[in-house]
């Protein structure tokens, strides 16, 4: 598995990590990709705040500062309502995607 | 999304504060676990910076997606136009200030344009109100439309079934007494509805109520009963008792009478046009009315839903009923109305307020414009200019692999920038403009209190400036891109002749601009010839800058009409006797006066030659009625054509006499001294009036509108009200006084001590008929005025344009000159080739000119007098000083070419 993940599925790694864990700061999900690829996706964790912002430009998650479990300050991000609709668009779309490539990647009946 | 991006672009130093944050609260978690896992805190805070990655990095990419990169490219192209415009400074200033006097120009006349023109009027729901006019095309000799009369605004009051409300005014003036020293100031009467028309609610106090539009009857009844109560403007309020509100309440006495003061009308409130100290109520005394008496006007709100046309119809189906309801007293037929075809022609009120300037300030804007379309064109001929020496900058630029959209984006940004400089100076001499506007502005220019920079017109300047600086801008941006690397690099070492195709587009613009400038100086012409034939033009009175007029009215101290005339009579000798005074007398009203205060009056009416049997049906035309003392004539400057003036004798003894005006006189009896001896009367129970005196045509309507037939009686009559009956005199008169000498406050004390020595009551605050004068020709001499800055503007600009192309010629084609004077030529052959050259571009521009202004100048037709749009002195003399001007501009810069050392020319590079 490559380490330089597309631009769109960060996206949408990210937005459904936050749909999955509710209102998160950046430690939290980056911790929690790293985790739900099981290591696979070692990305370089700062890389996640560049993407952090663009979603927020983007108006499909909201941000502000609040307390974390060890008492210090952190940026809190949570999903909007636009961020959750993006996220059935873009699963749909990936889904049509993977069905797409797998049909391709088969191995048609009678090769060897 | 793009929005938010050019939020954040605002907030990038606290989103970069945030992300540090942000990073350092990551590293510190990451290092707190690799602590847990057992690590030392020396490794766990290596690993923690491993796991994270390039700071840098991710610092970059965060910024990145803080930046829009067309914002970025406009940000560097400013910043490198600022560095261009610092290392050229003259020209900067050159091209700043011509943009800021274009623009400014601009924008002050838009903001008088969105004030008086295009802004709502400043009263509630102003849409609705409409003027109540009527014509009567019947009746000739009415200027201005018919007015109301009474009874009519009664018929129309208690009848009408499309309008929420309406009022009728009237304005007059007023003398104020016991207040300080006693002063005549102008007076605006209401009748019932009038104000609730306007919606306006007072500063103070409150409107008049129903039953103060029912005061006491005068002693000899007229139309109008006495009033009791008033309302004062806010200016008045505060000038005469500095805004005290113990004033509501008060009793002030005006005319000799006592009147309540129950209110003050808000800052800025006018009726119509009209400005006014004090505001009265007109009470009708019904029982009195008759058909006639025009000499209101009227105001209405419109229904909800109803149209100008839907009102206009009701109206007209009102006018039967109202010469059904009314009559002008026995042996009167109604009927005689029926030939005036009178009907409704409402209009919205905003047209009636704006009145003549809408034209004067569409001309004024239209010409203003076309002087930023000069400036435009200087501009892009300075940059022109620049682009000429930026030539090999632009080439490298481009060599360098810039794309030329690049390039002429650059270029551009610069051009937007100066003209977002020049506008902003521009905003700042137009709001200086128009607060000096409004101080020495027009009197009669409509709402010119109102005039003010506001969001509209800021936002005007800065289109304008964006505007314009594409215009100026994308010539030469367009021109210095085109690919011409390899010949502008090949050039690099040396400069050489340059061809004439370089200066097309230049010389073109050279010629745009002296077309331009014609245009403008044969409008401003137009207008200066228009202002010579109208001084030129005899007004009916003469030198008016040494007549003074006093306007008095002496009700208060005499009770019969007897007596007021002897104080009249006695002021009048009394002001005659100041040393240096000729004459003096007094009138109902000076000309171009409008009617004057005495509302009773006829000022109007239709009068019978006793010895021309007209059908009886025939209505005979409207005359206009004035009342003038002995000497009136004399004192006025007005020649008697035939007859004498009336004398003392004549007005104590009521004998029936009148004196007409020449043209008057012309149509009914064919000429002036035909008319001597001849009897005319207004009513039938009138006595027959012996016609003693012919006079010259007086311009009373202003010295634009012909000289209404008028006739003129004596002060003091018996039938003076129309009716017949008592004597009765014209209390409120204009008193005029001639003398050389000029109104100093010596003079000025000796006019207040000779009216007070008869009566120490009365207001004594004379002005000249030169003001009353001037200011009929205030729209003319406005006109003149902005037109003639605007031709001077353009003219300056236009012979810097010249200037400009010819010496820059002359710069670059200093190596041929030097060729030729090394060939021998004389320096008067090489002057001449560049004036040559000049008037060439001046000669097609002309040419260009004169066409368009032969076009244009139809549209300002309505603005002159005595002058046609084609007059040929003005189409002769402009081009001369044109053509003048531009030897001038070539002159200067042909003598230098003619000096050029050939050596130094040719050596030099």
């Amino acid at each position: 598995m490559p380490t330089e993940v597309l631009q769109g599925t960060l996206d949408l790694m990210v937005l459904r990590t936050l749909d999955a864990m509710g209102t998160q700061h950046g430690f939290g999900l980056a911790k929690r990709i790293l985790q739900v690829s099981e290591g696979l996706l070692d990305l370089n964790q700062g890389t996640l705040y560049p993407a952090l912002l663009r979603l927020e430009q983007r108006r499909w998650i909201k941000s502000r500062w609040g307390l974390s479990d060890n008492n210090r300050r952190a940026k809190f991000y949570e999903l909007t309502p636009l961020g959750r609709r993006q996220i059935r668009e873009e699963t749909a779309s990936w889904e049509l995607t993977v069905a797409l490539m797998a049909k391709f990647l088969a191995k048609p009946a009678g090769e060897p | 999304m793009i929005w938010r991006r050019v939020v954040d672009l605002f907030r990038r130093r606290r989103l970069d504060a945030d992300l540090d944050a942000q990073l350092a609260y990551h590293l510190d978690a990451l290092e707190a676990e690799y602590r847990a896992t057992g690590l030392a805190p020396d490794d766990a805070r290596a690993a923690a910076r491993r796991a994270m990655g390039g700071l840098t990095q991710v610092k970059d990419e965060y910024r990145d997606q803080l930046r829009i990169p067309i914002v970025d490219t406009i940000r560097q192209d400013a910043r490198y136009a600022l560095r261009a415009m610092r290392h050229n400074v003259t020209f900067t200033l050159v091209a700043v200030s011509t943009l800021a006097i274009g623009i400014g120009a601009n924008t002050a006349v838009f903001s008088v344009v969105n004030s008086v023109l295009l802004k709502p009027l400043s009263y509630p729901r102003a849409d609705d109100l409409v003027a109540l006019r009527l014509t009567a095309p019947g009746a000739p000799g009415l200027a201005d439309g018919l007015r109301l009369s009474p009874s009519m605004y009664r018929t129309f009051a208690d009848h009408n079934r499309v309008f929420q409300s309406l009022g009728v005014w009237i304005a007059t003036r007023g003398t104020i007494t016991e207040v300080g020293e006693p002063e005549d100031v102008r007076a605006i009467g209401v009748s019932d509805g009038l104000l609730e028309t306007f919606n306006v609610p007072p500063a103070a106090g409150r409107w008049f109520v129903a039953e103060e539009f029912l005061g006491p009857q005068r002693p000899p009844p007229t139309v109008l009963r006495v009033y009791t109560t008033m309302m004062l403007s806010y200016g008045y309020w505060q000038r005469r008792f500095g805004g005290d509100p113990s004033v509501v309440g008060r009793t002030l006495t005006v005319d000799g009478l006592p009147k309540k003061v129950v209110g003050v009308m808000p800052d800025g409130f006018r009726v119509v046009n009209a400005d006014t100290e004090m505001i009265f109520p007109l009470s009708f005394d019904v029982s009195r009315f008759t058909l006639g008496g025009f000499n209101y006007q009227g105001v209405a709100r419109l229904r909800r839903g109803v149209t100008i046309a839907q009102a206009n119809a009701d109206l007209s189906r009102l006018i039967p009923t109202w010469m059904q309801s009314w009559s002008d007293g026995p042996g009167t037929s109604p009927r005689s109305y029926e030939s005036w075809n009178i009907a409704a022609a409402l209009r919205p009120l905003k047209d009636d307020v704006i009145g003549g300037v809408t034209d004067v300030l569409w001309v004024v804007m239209g010409t203003i414009g076309v002087v930023m379309l000069i400036a435009c064109a200087n501009v892009t001929n300075l940059l022109l200019v620049r682009g000429e020496v930026r030539q090999k900058e632009l080439s490298v630029r481009a060599a360098l692999g810039a794309s030329r959209g690049r390039v002429v984006g650059s270029l551009l940004v610069e051009s937007v920038l100066l003209g977002l400089l020049g506008g902003a100076l521009g905003a700042a001499l137009a709001y200086a403009g128009v607060r000096v506007l409004r101080t020495i502005g027009p009197p009669n220019l409509p709402r010119l209190s109102e005039i003010a920079v506001d969001a509209r017109t800021l936002a005007f300047a800065a289109g304008l400036s964006l505007l314009s600086s594409v215009l100026f801008g994308l010539i030469p941006a367009v021109k210095y891109t085109t690919p011409r690397i390899a010949a502008a690099l090949g050039s690099l070492g040396r400069t050489t002749s340059v061809s004439r195709e370089r200066h097309r587009v230049r010389s073109a613009l050279v010629v745009v601009q002296v077309a331009l400038a014609l245009v403008l100086l044969v409008s401003a012409g137009l207008m200066i010839r228009t202002f010579q034939s109208i001084r030129t033009m005899d007004p009916g009175f003469t030198q008016p800058d040494h007549l003074q007029i006093l306007r008095i009215f002496v009700s208060s101290v005499a009770p019969t009409a007897e007596q007021a005339t002897r104080i009249e009579n006695a002021i009048q000798d009394s002001l005659a006797s100041i040393p240096g005074v000729t004459s003096a007398a007094f009138g109902s009203a000076m000309p171009m006066e409008g009617f004057g205060p005495n509302l009773g009056v006829v000022n109007l009416g239709s009068i019978r030659a006793q010895d021309q049997t007209a059908p009886p049906s025939d209505s005979p035309p409207v005359r206009l009625f004035k009342y003038a003392s002995p000497g009136f004539f004399r004192t006025a400057g007005t020649r008697v054509v035939a007859g004498r003036e009336i004398t003392w004798a004549e007005v104590y003894d009521l004998r029936p006499v009148v004196v007409v005006s020449e043209n008057l006189a012309r149509e009914l009896w064919g000429t002036a001294s035909a008319a001597i001896g001849k009897r005319i009367r207004h009513l039938p129970e009138m006595p027959w009036h012996e016609v003693i005196g012919v006079v010259q045509d007086v311009r009373e309507n202003g010295v634009y509108e012909a000289a209404p037939p008028t006739v003129y009686w004596p002060t003091m009559s018996a039938s003076l009200n129309a009716r017949p009956g008592r004597p009765n005199a014209i209390r409120g008169v204009s008193f005029i006084v001639r003398s050389d000498r000029p109104l100093t406050a010596a003079f000025l004390n000796q006019i207040r001590q000779a009216v007070w020595a008869v009566n120490p009551g009365l207001p004594a605050a004379p002005r000249t008929m030169r003001e009353i004068y001037d200011q009929s020709l205030a729209r003319t001499s406005f006109t003149l005025v902005m037109l003639a800055i605007a031709a001077s503007m353009a003219l300056l600009l236009g012979i810097v344009g010249i200037y400009g192309v010819i010496a820059y010629v002359v710069s670059q084609r200093r190596r041929e000159i030097g060729i030729r004077a090394a060939l021998g030529a004389q320096r008067g052959e090489l002057q001449r080739m560049f004036v040559r050259h000049g008037l060439a571009l001046a000669g097609i521009g002309v040419a260009v000119g004169l066409g368009a202004a032969a076009a244009l100048t139809r549209l300002m037709s309505t603005l002159l007098y005595g002058v046609t749009p084609l007059d040929p002195v003005t189409y002769l003399a402009v081009p001369v000083v044109l053509v003048a001007a531009t030897v001038l501009a070539s002159y200067v810069p042909a003598r230098r070419a003619a000096s050029v050392d050939p050596v130094e020319a040719l050596v030099g590079e």
